[in-house]
């Protein structure tokens, strides 16, 4: 399947989660990686021509990674 | 900009301090209070005075929503003389959903850059035009990322401040141990730069910076940039000249100069970054 610009976009800040979740001590990862998904998950509905807001959740997430990913996180609430 | 203002002071008597005793007084006091104040305003005035303010409207957690105008309608005769005392008043009293920063509200925190009436300025210096004809349009700095209503995202801006080092830079210290000591003629060269607040409104009202945000440094940036470069204090002059010789961080300036015009502190950015070129270039 060819993927647009944007989906190419999300799939790697998908994996950056993922990626960065494997730096958390083992107890806490899987909370993590559900609270990764879950993030994803609840957008799921939204229309793939809605730009603005796909884009808008885009720069959100990023800002959150940036956040959870600082070292002084350990553990995540899902 | 001038327009706004230069138009004249309103007498607003006793409206302001019933705004301000309603801070501490339960809500029912309030009414009285402002009941009275009107009623004594109404009986040389004869009708009251409506404005409506439209405000930009947008709430990060219905992403999927558009933005939107909101129109709400207020007495002026209540109402302080600033745009800033309108918005607090509609905070208050009509939605308290309306999200803006607001600080010192007195021009010298610069949290309150908006755009008003097609022009970026602080909120709190600028008057609320008396005609009441006109609706006054509020929407939140021209090209940012709008984190709620006319919250804007100034990440990006405060990184570009970071990058140019805004602070004093030197090795050698002061020959009898205490504070750095300025001619009064090097002192001079200051002024006019740094009572820069960082609104962010001359950088946001830039063609130049809408279109190279990620690399241009923007007239509010590049205004601090000079700010340290003319510190005779600073000894770190050539390394702060080098980072910004390429052809994004400065030369990106086309002197259009909607800086200048629009800075609610009347600096001129335009004349520093004509001030650095010229370092630059000799």
């Amino acid at each position: 399947m060819r993927l647009s610009g944007l989906q190419k976009e999300i799939l790697s800040l998908y994996r950056q989660c993922l990626r960065e979740c494997r730096k958390k001590p083992d107890a806490s990862r899987s909370h993590f990686k559900t609270f990764a998904r879950n993030e994803f998950d609840k957008n799921m509905s939204l229309d793939k021509r809605d730009f603005a807001a796909i884009e808008f959740l885009l720069r959100k997430g990023r800002r959150q990674l940036d956040m959870y990913a600082s070292p002084g996180v350990k553990d995540i609430k899902t | 900009m001038a327009a706004l203002r230069s138009t004249p002071f309103r007498v607003l008597g006793s409206a302001r301090p019933s705004l301000r005793l309603a801070a501490a007084a339960p809500v029912r006091g309030f009414a009285q209070l402002a009941d009275g104040a009107t009623k004594s305003l109404h009986a040389s005035e004869g009708n009251e005075r409506l404005k409506t303010f439209q405000i930009y409207r947008w709430n990060p957690d219905q992403p999927t929503e558009k933005p939107r105008m909101q129109s709400y309608t207020l007495d002026l005769d209540k109402t302080g003389p600033m745009v800033l005392d309108a918005l607090i008043r509609i905070k208050n009293e009509l939605d308290p959903t309306v999200t803006f920063r607001r600080s010192c509200r007195e021009g010298i925190c610069g949290s309150c850059a908006m755009n008003i009436n097609g022009t970026n300025t602080l909120a709190c210096l600028c008057r609320i035009p008396t005609e009441t004809n006109a609706d006054l349009k509020i929407y939140p700095l021209p090209h940012t990322y709008v984190v709620k209503d006319l919250v804007p995202d100034l990440t990006q801006f405060y990184k570009q401040y970071k990058s140019i080092k805004p602070y004093l830079q030197r090795d050698t210290p002061s020959p009898d141990g205490k504070e750095y000591r300025q001619s009064k003629a090097d002192r001079k060269k200051l002024d006019g730069l740094y009572e820069c607040i960082l609104c962010a409104c001359c950088s946001t009202s830039c063609p130049s910076y809408w279109w190279n945000s990620e690399e241009y440094l923007g007239p509010a940036i590049l205004l601090q940039s000079y700010r340290w470069l003319v510190d005779s204090r600073d000894e770190r002059h050539e390394q702060r000249k080098d980072a910004l010789n390429n052809s994004m961080s400065l030369y990106r300036c086309h002197t259009i100069l909607n800086c200048t015009r629009t800075c609610p502190k009347g600096l001129n950015p335009g004349l520093a970054i004509a001030e650095i070129k010229k370092e630059m270039s000799f």
